[in-house]
């Protein structure tokens, strides 16, 4: 059975900076992913909507805005709710050092800073997707 | 891991979308549960209409979908979505962003948006694509538009399983008309030029049109040529209209009938061919298509011998 790793690359929140975002989905595919780009300004809603249609193995979230702390939880729960709780979670962006401890007790598995290789977050998801899997 | 199919298949009866989602992942990744599960819902298959949106990148077809969409929501048509992007066959990678121009729809709840990478399958995208739009039938969408770039052999099968194609251009298509009407003109049954608005559509309309007559009518449709701007909405209800009209066509003449009875042998064929190709290559034919391979190398056979051998060998195995 052919079993690839679909990602779901999304921006919420209002900053319209989706350099970082775009050059994560490139590293994804080029290391073999299905990576499926939902573009600027996506409300929580949309996002765990598209994620539970594509049926995603993973969720990457990147925000500049600094709304973290408001979209992030919220996403987790409407995850919940759908029962969609079982997909792994990261995001990228500019986050501070104190947020990321929170953001990690409330789910959010791994959070990559400016800066981190594109390697190092494919290596994270390929190691994180095939131990859910198994 | 476990995967309790009852359980999935009657939350899909219940209309439960993460069940959806999770039974076309089934069915994609030709999971062991697949042919159960296709086998299962195929009964409740046949009602959704199925609408083939193809044509060059860049030409607007998300946009399109997104609009048509709409319009059938307007009508209360429950819709279905496949949005088709192609694999790299160097990474085995996709980058799948048609959804960006499907913000509109990201939310209605009668729309069901499911992005499908063409994959490395020979040939199989159009089975695949297939067995996607029959597991949407099945859950009950009217209707089901699969959007795929118009460039592969494999892409135009996928368009031309569904029952009316809609080939989209714009006004800057103009000479790679050309170089596309050999494939891809040849299955529209409606063309759109999106992007009306654009210096050139006129002309370009004029010389399709022109094109169109001069190969004169298709099992007794004239393809119509239909301008519209997706991003401003306009000319959408044309297009929902024409497709209307292409139905009453094709269920009036039994052509709508005949084309579903082609689909099927197409389908049965093509799992028989698979089972066959399955079933030759095992070991020990590739073990001795090895040895043949290196007699032909060597000089001492042809292929065309070699492959002689081979099956007169698989015949023997057989008897």
């Amino acid at each position: 059975m052919e079993r690839k790793i679909r990602v779901l690359v999304a921006k919420p929140g209002l900053d319209g900076h989706d350099r970082g975002a775009k050059v994560v989905a490139s590293a994804l595919r080029d290391a073999g992913m299905e990576v499926i780009y939902t573009g600027l300004h996506q409300t929580p809603e949309v996002i765990v909507e598209a994620a539970v249609q594509e049926d995603v193995d993973v969720i990457g979230l990147s925000i500049l805005s600094g709304a973290h702390m408001a979209l992030f939880p919220r996403i987790l729960e409407l995850l919940r709710e759908r029962g969609a709780d079982d997909k792994l979670v990261v995001a990228g962006g500019i986050i501070p050092k104190d947020d990321i401890e929170e953001l990690k007790r409330m789910g959010i598995s791994e959070i990559f800073g400016p800066g981190t290789p594109t390697s190092q977050i494919v290596d994270y998801i390929k190691r994180e997707v095939e131990a859910r899997r198994a | 891991m476990g995967i309790d199919l009852k359980e999935l298949l009657e939350r899909f009866g219940r209309g439960d979308r993460s069940a959806l989602s999770r039974v076309i992942t089934l069915v994609e990744n030709r999971s062991s549960l697949a042919p159960e599960i296709l086998d299962a819902l195929y009964t409740k298959t046949g009602r959704a209409y199925r609408i083939g949106i193809t044509g060059p990148p860049g030409a607007g077809k998300s946009t399109l979908v997104s609009g048509l969409v709409q319009v059938l929501r307007s009508k209360n048509k429950l819709v279905g979505v496949i949005a088709v992007d192609p694999t790299s066959p160097f990474t085995g990678g996709a980058l799948l962003g048609d959804r960006i121009r499907m913000q509109e729809i990201g939310l209605n709840e009668g729309v069901f948006v499911r992005s499908m990478a063409t994959r490395g399958s020979l040939g199989g995208l159009a089975e695949a694509a297939t067995d996607v739009a029959d597991i949407m039938d099945a859950f009950g969408k009217d209707f089901v538009v699969t959007e795929t770039v118009g460039v592969g052999q494999c892409e135009l099968d996928v368009a031309e399983a569904c029952y009316t194609t809609v080939v989209v251009i714009v006004p800057e298509s103009g000479d790679s008309i050309q170089a596309m009407k050999a494939g891809l003109m040849e299955i529209a049954d409606i063309i759109v030029i999106n992007k009306s608005d654009r210096e050139g559509a006129d002309n370009i309309a004029r010389q399709t049109r022109a094109m169109l007559e001069l190969r004169g009518e298709r099992n007794g449709w004239m393809p119509p040529v239909i301008p519209t701007i997706a991003s401003q909405s306009k000319g959408l209800d044309d297009l929902y209209e024409m497709i209307d009209k292409h139905r009453q066509f094709l269920e009036a003449s039994g052509l709508l009938a005949k084309h579903r009875r082609t689909n099927i042998e197409r389908t049965i064929r093509a799992l028989v061919e698979s089972e066959i190709y399955r079933t030759i290559w095992n070991e020990s034919t590739m073990h001795h298509l090895e040895k043949l391979v290196d007699e032909v190398m060597a000089g001492r056979i042809s292929p065309r011998r070699a492959s002689r051998q081979l099956l007169e060998r698989l015949q023997e195995d057989g008897e």
